[in-house]
């Protein structure tokens, strides 16, 4: 079981090297992972701290800092942050990073150095970003519709939007990487059919990765010529056209939202079969719906335009085709329950996580109904509504999903338990935080408050603090994993192959995994949720 | 309750808050059979459970057709239901009282017919639809009025529409809603909704002397419209009479209406609509003539009745 018997023993990759060189020339996936992880955790904070001076500002109707331009600027940094540095690369680059060579059976990912690459890439435009954020950030908010970003706002736009850029650059290496992998280096016997749902949904998400980003790339681009030259692209003054950029803009945009969430479903599908000791529901379902939803997702942009003055024939089409989008979604959450039915479910931190992004996401999703109603999106567009909907599916789904993650690999990544009753106490504190935090905002979204108001009428007060009230609740839950996975590293029991009993490759070799990550290449022979005996005792850890 | 917050003070809103009421109960019909399944499982299938699990279902493929099938029938009836009230709302009645909007940052200026001009501040009668015809002179703003539940973003350069018909009397919030640089939050304002008599007398207070269309015509002389357009000059252009609403045969082949803003684009870039059977001579005016001048034009031409002789 433990991975001292072995006579001569190999070095786990934490050990494989011990100088700050080793790991920051390293090609080892796993390594980079790390890098990874805590690069995002850095970013996580900084956009998490902006969005607590956000809920502090609305605790007072006149807001609570000094200024509407600081308030700007702070809600501008903490959606730059979140979606570019923290959401979009957040599991591919650390779950999906690490995991996805081990579960296939592979030694390392197809192109080790060009992973390296991204990830000085991703710093990189973290860095420039950065710098333009704290040198005095920018007002124009994290969508940069033109022509107030073009040729109105103040502030380091050309910096901020760089910094995407560049990191764009470091996602699409990550996709191709990815794809390759997974096309090229699966075990023996590891067939398309025998994968887990969690490969499936990371092959979906970096098809988006390499099919997407290229569009934002070109629309950054066009929007910093438009700045620094002034060539009329979007800016009607100089014979450009305002929508060009919503439309560019959304075309990437709407997908990233499934770059966002695909991951989480792949990690709630290996999770909840786990825990119930049961196999997961309508595979073959499951496994096509992602690749629906990340097909459906390239063609309903448009539904963030209905008030826009785009056609309103091309709204009407939006707004079926994200009805349709939402189909396969719904399938899936479906089969999540159907996989808990009958099984011996087992209450672990991980588990409950993944609970808490199917009730969450289920619960965004089914507010993304409403936005994708045309009439009723002419009422609930850019308000409150939109805000509470998107957070749900990303911080309330995608967040717990990766908690979910980080925890069920934890002992894997690092060879360490974490400590059991506590992480479910936050991850039970981060479900109810962030209920707290987000519910008020449907109310006041229905009840007409806009998105991006540094000031408010009074009669919003109420609902604003009820909200800020959660949003310290959720602070909680996010720092305490920061301190018991802390410690866990220094004084967590140590870990054995497979604490949980699981299914996958991943599990066949030692935590934390050896540099080579297996000894000998594994073959496989059967499916990837043989949970075949539910009456199996889970061994409680 | 909540309605005191927020009234439904226009002919649509009770239409908008009856979708949003169905798809409110949707809601909470599925999240209560998600949450409960999640919870009578977590209960009767926790590990310690004694239960007698039976055989599983191998079989899956009944229940996946039968919940997609189910899905996509309530979703395409959602669909139906907000399309058709949004397709209404797209389209204003004939009878509608056309009201000028130019935004800019971070005010509101609004011009009636008759000459008034209001700024942050929209007064309309009550029981008559109004629609307003709205432009921006910098970035992108959106005319949201909650109590109506409508908004429409509006854009630089071009006319956007939006209509509605005010039931009840009162004053209302008017919010940007596209977020438009740093005042953004304070570029609010009220939409008072009158009785006729009190907003004809409203309109009888504030009016100037003359009405838009009489304040555009020394424009349309000014700008040198005149010269070609009133029927005497060299060159031969087409005659603006009656021209207000009415289909426009194009050069090349297609027929549009000509409302405001055919009229607005024509004047800035009258090349890209040719009237059939007219040589491509206009000058561009983009540039030159400014947002509220373009108005009080556009508001001339209508008012050019068929068989005025020009």
């Amino acid at each position: 079981m433990s991975q001292t018997v072995t006579a001569t023993r190999v070095l786990s990759y934490l050990e494989d090297g011990k100088t700050l060189r080793s790991w920051l020339l390293t090609t080892d996936h796993k390594r980079i992972a790390i890098l990874y992880a805590l690069s995002i955790t850095v970013f996580f904070f900084i956009g998490g701290t902006a969005a607590a001076l956000i809920r502090y500002n609305l605790v007072t109707p006149q807001g609570a800092l000094p200024s509407a331009e600081t308030y700007n600027r702070l809600f501008t940094m903490h959606g730059v942050i979140m979606v570019w540095f923290f959401l979009v690369p957040a599991a591919p680059v650390t779950i999906g990073n690490f995991i996805i060579p081990l579960m296939i059976g592979a030694r390392d990912l197809a192109f080790p150095k060009i992973n390296l690459m991204s990830w000085y890439l991703f710093m990189a435009g973290g860095a420039c970003a950065l710098y333009a954020l704290f040198a005095g950030g920018v007002d124009t908010g994290w969508t940069f519709y033109a022509p107030l970003s073009s040729n109105y706002a103040q502030g380091h736009v050309v910096a901020v939007v760089a910094g995407i850029f560049i990191s764009g650059f470091s996602t699409i290496a990550t996709g191709l990487n990815f794809v390759v992998t997974i096309h090229r280096l699966r075990a023996p016997g590891l067939t398309w059919y025998r994968l887990p749902v969690f490969i499936w949904s990371f092959y979906a998400t970096s098809v988006i990765f390499l099919l997407a980003t290229p569009v934002l790339a070109i629309t950054l681009i066009l929007l910093s010529f438009e700045r620094i030259f002034h060539v009329g692209v979007f800016d009607p003054r100089i014979g450009g056209d305002p929508l060009l950029f919503q439309h560019m803009f959304w075309f990437y945009s709407h997908p990233a939202v499934y770059i966002m969430v695909l991951p989480g479903m792949g990690i709630v599908s290996q999770i909840i079969p786990c825990f119930s000791r049961k196999e997961l529901f309508g595979y073959k379902f499951v496994v096509w719906c992602s690749v629906a939803i990340a097909v459906i997702g390239f063609f309903v942009w448009g539904h963030h335009m209905f008030v826009s003055g785009q056609s309103p024939y091309a709204s009407i089409v939006f707004s079926l085709l994200s009805y349709f989008v939402a189909v396969p979604s719904a399938i899936k959450v479906f089969n999540w329950l159907g996989t808990m039915h009958k099984g011996r479910i087992h209450f672990n931190a991980p588990m409950i996580y993944a609970l808490g992004f199917v009730g969450l996401f289920t619960s965004g999703g089914l507010t993304g109904l409403f936005l994708a109603a045309l009439a009723a999106d002419v009422h609930l567009h850019d308000t409150y509504f939109v805000i509470a909907h998107f957070h749900f599916i990303m911080v309330g789904g995608m967040v717990s999903a990766y908690f979910a993650a980080l925890h069920f690999w934890w002992p894997k990544i690092t060879g360490r338990m974490y400590p059991e009753t506590i992480a479910r106490g936050a991850a039970l504190l981060m479900f109810l935080g962030f209920n707290f935090t987000f519910l008020p905002q449907y109310i006041l979204g229905y009840l007409g408050m806009p998105r991006r108001y540094h000031s408010y009428p009074p009669e919003f007060q109420v609902l604003n603090v009820l909200s800020s009230a959660g949003a310290s609740i959720l602070a909680v839950a996010y720092v305490l994993p920061l301190f018991y996975l802390g410690w866990s590293l220094f004084r967590g029991e140590r870990a054995p192959r497979n604490p949980w009993r699981a299914t996958g490759l991943e599990w066949t070799t030692d935590s934390p995994p050896i540099t080579r990550n297996f000894l000998v290449v594994p073959t496989v022979t059967s499916g990837p949720y043989d949970y075949a005996d539910p009456h199996t005792k889970l061994a409680d850890v | 309750m909540i309605w005191k917050f927020l009234p439904q003070a226009s002919s649509s809103a009770w239409e908008t808050d009856g979708l949003l009421i169905g798809l409110t109960l949707v809601t909470g019909a599925v999240l209560f059979l998600v949450f409960g399944l999640m919870l009578v499982y977590a209960v009767r299938y926790r590990d310690s459970s004694p239960i007698d699990r039976g055989k599983i279902a191998e079989k899956t493929f009944r229940f996946e057709i039968s919940w997609t099938i189910a899905t996509l029938v309530i979703f395409f009836g959602l669909f139906v239901w907000g399309a058709d009230l949004y397709a209404r709302l797209m389209i204003p009645p004939t009878d509608a009282v056309r009201i000028y909007v130019v935004a800019k940052q971070w005010m509101w200026k609004i011009e009636h017919q008759g000459g008034q001009r209001e700024i942050d501040t929209l007064h309309v009668p009550v029981h008559t639809p109004i629609e307003l015809v709205m432009t921006s002179q910098d970035v992108i703003h959106d005319f949201f009025v909650p109590a109506f539940r409508v908004k429409r973003d509006v854009l630089p350069n071009q006319y956007e529409t939006m209509w509605f018909t005010a039931e009840k009397t009162g004053t209302y919030h008017l919010f940007c809603a596209q977020f438009c640089g740093l005042d953004h939050a304070v570029m609010t304002g009220q939409v008072v909704v009158q009785t006729q008599a009190d907003y004809a007398d409203w309109l009888a207070r504030n009016g100037t002397s003359q009405t838009l269309a009489q304040q555009g015509e020394p424009l349309f002389i000014r700008y040198g419209c005149s010269g070609c357009h009133s029927g005497n000059g060299t060159v031969r252009a087409p005659s603006l009479a009656g021209l207000y609403g009415r289909p426009v045969p194009l050069s090349d082949g297609s027929v549009v209406t000509a409302d405001d803003r055919y009229i607005r684009d024509s004047i800035l870039q009258p090349k890209r609509q040719v009237v059939a059977g007219f040589a491509p001579v206009m000058p561009s005016f983009d540039g030159v003539i400014p947002e509220d001048d373009l108005i009080r034009l556009v508001a001339f031409i209508q008012s050019l009745a068929p068989e005025r002789p020009r």
